[in-house]
């Protein structure tokens, strides 16, 4: 078990590495020079030059990577073109809010998805499961944008009950102090107590939580029934049946504990999914998350905040892997 | 004396599972609703020019005295912000997404195809290379990486393509290299070897095409996906610029609109589901006909 964990944890970290590579001559063959964004639009061809030297683009492209490499391994992503603050100081500011609409999503996944999956399982070419099933196709075929911007038009222009977007009312930003503690505003006004805070911050957290939910409850729902379909179909499933085992325990028990391979990966994958569906649903709600800011990034190319997020969003990504693989690796069956 | 049979003994099989295939797909009402959908879409795209009441507003010909029209008996859809008719850009749309994802997916599989096969049939340190790169590409999650590549190509179609390409090929890969692997030791291969075929043509002449068929259904599988994905670039302005009729870039104009004119975002939006729909529900029905664990007859 270690050593699977010691070797699995190794792989991860070449696979950061390539993501590393690979972003870092991505953002060097782009076509717009970087030195000339880093001074303005007004700036000098001295200036310019200067900038150049200042950010170290003059040196071979190989001095460039090992330096950016040694600051990455320091904590450093470098320094934002646009606003000139330290990216990882703006990722630590973004990342909160985002965690928060990743975090509602994948309880959603779980809590509605998995059930969903079952009932449709069991019910197997009944009215509910064909009810589950086109619900379940539906939510990962609706793009997350239109949802958005739907819901948007229903609940903020038509019913009028909720915020249109942001993360709280403008009056409660001026009026109150914002508690903060982890970051997490829900959190943060609950326990100290702001239940005024707390009930602004639900009510906007509502929509864009619901958008961003949709398509991971899709995804859970649509592998947790057919990972069930075909463990139902094995022999000591029927053999638990014979016994006269009730219903209720051979599935939610037998059944669903040894589908659990697959649920657990599709889940993982789908907080993989949600990281990247910020990018679109954040910047419908003009959510300050780190989505919002990589859309803005990427319209300026601010090449040293897209490099920040990707490597950001890659290390979730492969940590996610290591972590459904090791839960997987629990289970006796699984040789390693 | 028997008659010679146009198909070749040994295809005879295959044609008979694809056939029998076809006939359980076509057993399954929804999949056969989203088979005739298709092949409407398909129709309307390759006709597009033809159908449409304006086709002079989807090349972006402005027509600014019937801007923001909800809509009418002239106007199905109602208008944009110039005036153009909403209709006409969205079934002229259909044309753009499939193409896209036909694009797309096909540039996909030209990268992940022979690099499957290479690695699966060579083994060694080659099938380690290529399948370790396979794997950093694979942890990126497939729309960021088609972000960053788009936004650093330049943000037009072309260049949308190609991301989508990029980020899609290594699942191509990791599909064929597993057949590969098994193909590579069946004895028609070795045979092959043992008459002194060179390596290489022993890859693509008997190795890759008996590994095509699951790698064109997965594809077939990802193409609701694809059109996805290239939608949600368009949205973040990394796809097609305008006046191009794209739904994605539609929707994503019509976010300065919408309050007020709801038809602008709604009609553009509905097109992306149901097109996204109907290949994802073709992609299940596949899965389950193509599955022996889950095939009914």
């Amino acid at each position: 078990m270690k050593a699977f964990i010691i070797r699995r944890l190794l792989l991860g970290i070449v696979v950061l590495f390539g993501v590393v590579v690979i972003t870092f001559f991505i953002t060097r063959i782009m076509p717009s020079d970087p030195a000339a964004q880093w001074v303005g639009q007004r700036a000098t061809a001295e200036q310019i030059k200067a900038a150049r030297v200042e950010l170290g683009l003059d040196k071979p492209l190989y001095v460039q990577f090992g330096r950016y490499l040694q600051n990455l391994v320091k904590g450093n992503l470098g320094y934002s073109l646009k606003t000139h603050q330290p990216v990882m100081n703006e990722l630590k500011a973004y990342i909160p809010a985002t965690l928060e609409l990743v975090l509602i999503s994948t309880i959603a996944a779980v809590f509605i998805g998995l059930p969903l999956g079952v009932i449709s399982a069991k019910r197997k070419d009944r009215l509910i499961d064909h009810i589950c099933r086109f619900f379940s196709v539906g939510a990962v075929s609706l793009p997350t944008f239109w949802a958005g911007i739907f819901l948007q038009l229903i609940f903020y222009r038509w019913l009028g009950l909720l915020p249109m977007g942001d993360q709280l009312s403008m009056n409660v930003r001026l009026m109150y102090d914002i508690p903060k503690i982890t970051g997490f505003i829900t959190f943060d006004s609950l326990i100290t107590g702001n239940f005024f805070i707390f009930k602004d911050a639900i009510l906007h957290l509502i929509l864009p939580g619901i958008t961003i939910a949709l398509y991971p409850i899709g995804l859970v729902a649509r592998m947790t029934r057919s990972a069930l379909l075909e463990i139902l179909n094995e022999e000591y499933i029927r053999a638990a049946r014979a016994y006269g085992l009730p219903e209720r325990m051979v599935l939610w028990s037998y059944a669903l504990k040894n589908s659990l391979g697959p649920t657990v990966t599709v889940v993982t994958l789908s907080i993989g999914y949600t990281l990247v569906n910020t990018f679109l649903v954040e910047s419908i709600f003009s959510w300050p998350g780190i989505g919002n800011y990589v859309a803005t990034a990427v319209i300026c190319l601010d090449y040293p905040a897209i490099m920040g997020v990707a490597i950001f969003s890659a290390c979730s990504y492969v940590i996610l892997n290591l972590i459904a693989d090791v839960i997987i690796a629990f289970d006796p069956r699984v040789r390693i | 004396m028997q008659k010679a049979s146009f198909v070749p003994e040994v295809l005879k099989p295959r044609l008979m599972e694809t056939k029998l295939s076809l006939y359980l797909l076509n057993r399954n009402k929804l999949t056969r609703l989203a088979m005739i959908t298709i092949l409407l879409l398909i129709i309307i795209a390759i006709f597009a020019p033809y159908i449409v009441p304006y086709p002079s507003h989807a090349t972006g010909v402005l027509n600014p005295q019937d801007k923001l029209l909800p809509p009418s008996t002239k106007y199905f859809f109602g208008t944009d912000e110039l005036g153009r008719d909403i209709f006409s850009r969205v079934l002229y749309g259909t044309r753009i997404s499939l193409q896209t994802a036909l694009i797309a997916v096909g540039l996909a599989l030209l990268i992940g195809i022979p690099l499957g096969a290479i690695a699966g049939a060579t083994g060694g340190y080659v099938d380690e290379i290529i399948m370790r790169i396979t794997d950093i590409f694979l942890s990126f999650p497939p729309l960021l990486l088609a972000i960053a590549i788009a936004a650093f190509l330049g943000p037009n179609l072309q260049n949308a393509m190609l991301a989508i390409a990029i980020s899609w090929w290594p699942w191509y890969t990791r599909i064929v290299r597993g057949q590969a692997v098994s193909i590579r030791e069946r004895q028609f291969v070795r045979a092959a070897k043992a008459i002194g075929t060179p390596h290489i043509r022993s890859i693509f002449q008997h190795i890759l095409p008996n590994c095509i068929a699951p790698v064109i259904v997965q594809a077939s599988m990802d193409l609701g996906g694809v059109i996805l994905t290239a939608a949600a670039l368009s949205f973040l302005g990394l796809g097609a610029q305008p006046p191009t009729p794209e739904w994605g870039l539609m929707v994503s104009t019509s976010r300065s609109y919408f309050l007020n004119a709801w038809w602008y975002s709604f009609f553009p939006g509905i097109a992306i589901f149901i097109t996204v729909l109907v290949f994802n529900l073709i992609g299940d029905g596949l899965r389950e006909v193509l599955d022996p664990k889950t095939r009914k007859y």
